[in-house]
């Protein structure tokens, strides 16, 4: 017996597909796009962040690090070493999936919390030198960083585009590719869940012990999941930088962290589409708080706290077991 | 018969306390080989330190011949050696299915690249592995819940699934720890003729049961174990008259003899 297509994760990947491509029909202007944009490469974080937080059940809390290392990468490679964004994009995540597998090899041998309070370590320590290494960073000033460049074509924000009779403006274009992007990501940890790989990592949630008696070499699996979920951060940190053109240590911050976490544990954990649901709420939340900016953190605090008491499993995933409980 | 396993002067000391002191035996391949004793005889202990999750105080495993004391259960796991758990390890975040298939480990390539890239070889493999998987469950005898998530079974089909799970890995050798406990007579004769149809595919089986009607049916020899020390072994027979095993597992006072050890 088959999965019937509709019940499969696939059936959500092209119904995302299409909430993604009907978008440009609901918005109207610039402001729109550029928050769209923002989630899609926030969720996009965040779908790796699950595969390491919601299904293999490893907590970091510094994932803003990699994120932040991603993008800074991609600038100091493409302003200072003259490295064509792509290449350097790559060149970055590479980098970024070393760090992370330099960090992660002593710390995921133990059992228990150390991880997160390794990339708790890790991220203080990213902010710190992004601030004060401003030969190479620009310290709190910030960085720079030129247009995307695809294939000979920059990519601006305020660039105009003809394409087959229409004329896109950048920030459509700029969406497309974060639509895109998004897509992939989803497909990619899709394939992985769907895997022997994938049901070691959800093993070493459901039972540590089940796993390594089944054949798992769980320090090793861990491992593998956190370089892939840095690896997802630092691309989607990359493309922030040349979208935004320029970037600052905040992006590096434990706030950030915390962020990032929040989307994955509000939009419920080992549930892919969940967590995007999550990034657009987590994206959308500070534009209602303009006036109250530094109320952010106590809000994301207090949804946290509201999450685990009230729907410990998540958005999606709880409202999903509802749906299904009552259409029978 | 050469041994498939074999232990040496073992033991486990938990603060001072001996769990497993100086125990010495060997497992025959092909055997069903029982290991009996009251509760706290230290049979979990000894399952969990053959199996690589405890560290032993002092003693050495043998598997097939090859030094295998304090290796890592995963490392265990690729010699031939699979386990279930008297407190069920069941993945309830996982279908049941899946968790069979979490069994086959290590007879998949488990590459990231070829999962996120879904390469149609490993697809393919994957496909087999689970049609190879639903007929384990079927062979256990938990047929019934082939679509069902492993949270929404009950306890007896979790404990057939655990064995599933155990098969999966075409293990040479197979531990059972209480296998029968919380099932019913009629899920008992079941178990029974599972362990027997295992056995007759050449699996050797380690089994820890409380069930002495079952263990004495299908068990071709029997090791007790009490405070941690062997008390005697043999064939089902020599068991059920040895003195010793009569005093300490049915109470002292058994045939008038007082060596029930203080």
């Amino acid at each position: 017996m088959k999965t019937p297509f509709l019940r499969s994760p696939y059936a959500g990947l092209l119904l995302l597909a299409l909430v993604l491509a009907l978008m440009p029909f609901l918005v109207r202007n610039d402001f729109h796009y550029d928050l769209l944009t923002k989630i899609c490469l926030t969720a996009t974080v965040a779908v790796g962040l699950n595969l390491l937080v919601g299904y293999a059940g490893q907590v970091s809390l510094g994932h803003a690090a990699f994120y932040a290392g991603g993008a800074y990468a991609s600038a100091i490679l493409t302003s200072q070493y003259q490295i064509t964004p792509l290449p350097a994009m790559l060149i970055a995540a590479a980098g970024v999936g070393v760090i992370a597998w330099l960090v992660g090899r002593p710390i995921l041998h133990l059992k228990g919390h150390y991880l997160s309070m390794a990339t708790l370590g890790l991220g203080v320590i990213a902010a710190i030198v992004l601030n004060n290494e401003d030969q190479l960073t620009g310290g709190p000033d910030g960085i720079g960083l030129p247009p995307l460049s695809l294939l000979g074509h920059e990519l601006s924000v305020f660039g105009e585009y003809p394409f087959a009779g229409l004329t896109l403006t950048g920030v459509e274009l700029w969406y497309l590719l974060a639509a895109a992007v998004l897509l992939l990501a989803v497909l990619l940890a899709l394939n992985i869940i769907d895997s022997p790989l994938g049901r070691a990592l959800r093993a070493l949630h459901g039972s540590e012990i089940a796993a390594q008696v089944a054949g798992v070499d769980t320090a090793r699996f861990k491992l593998r999941v956190f370089v892939i979920s840095a690896v997802y951060a630092s691309v989607a940190g990359s493309l922030y930088g040349h979208y935004s053109g320029f970037i600052t240590p905040g992006i590096a911050s434990f706030e950030h962290s915390i962020e990032l976490i929040t989307i994955v544990v509000l939009g419920g954990m080992a549930s892919t589409f969940g967590v995007i649901i999550g990034a657009v709420i987590l994206v959308l939340i500070p534009q209602f708080l303009t006036d109250f900016q530094e109320l952010e953190m106590v809000v994301f605090g207090a949804i946290l706290m509201a999450v685990m008491i009230f729907l410990p499993r998540g958005l999606l995933p709880t409202l999903l077991s509802r749906f299904q409980r009552g259409a029978r | 018969m050469s041994a498939l396993l074999s232990v040496n002067a073992l033991s486990k000391e938990f603060g001072g306390v001996h769990a497993i002191e100086d125990l010495s035996f060997e497992v025959a391949r092909g055997d069903v080989h029982a290991i009996i004793g009251p509760n706290g005889a230290g049979k979990t202990t000894l399952f969990n330190l053959v199996t690589g999750l405890y560290q032993p105080s002092a003693g050495g495993v043998r598997l097939n011949g090859q030094d295998i004391t304090g290796r890592q259960p995963h490392k265990l796991c690729e010699m031939g050696m699979a386990r279930t758990f008297q407190n069920l390890q069941i993945c309830m975040n996982m279908s049941a299915v899946e968790n069979v298939m979490l069994g086959r480990h290590r007879h998949l390539g488990s590459g990231a690249l070829s999962a996120m890239l879904r390469l149609p070889g490993q697809r393919r493999a994957d496909r087999a592995c689970r049609q190879q998987c639903r007929e384990l469950m079927e062979f256990v005898g938990c047929g019934a819940y082939l679509e069902h998530a492993a949270s929404a079974m009950p306890y007896g089909a979790l404990k057939r699934l655990e064995i599933a799970r155990a098969l999966a890995a075409e293990p040479d050798i197979l531990l059972l720890d209480e296998p029968a406990a919380g099932l019913n007579a009629t899920e008992t004769g079941a178990l029974r003729d599972v362990i027997q149809r295992i056995a007759e595919k050449g699996i050797t089986v380690v089994l820890v049961e409380h069930d002495m009607k079952l263990v004495m049916s299908v068990s071709d020899r029997l090791l007790v174990i009490s405070y941690g020390r062997k008390l005697a072994e043999g064939t089902p027979s020599e068991i059920r008259e040895h003195p010793e095993v009569i005093a300490a597992y049915l109470g002292g006072g058994a045939n008038n003899k007082q060596e029930v050890p203080a």
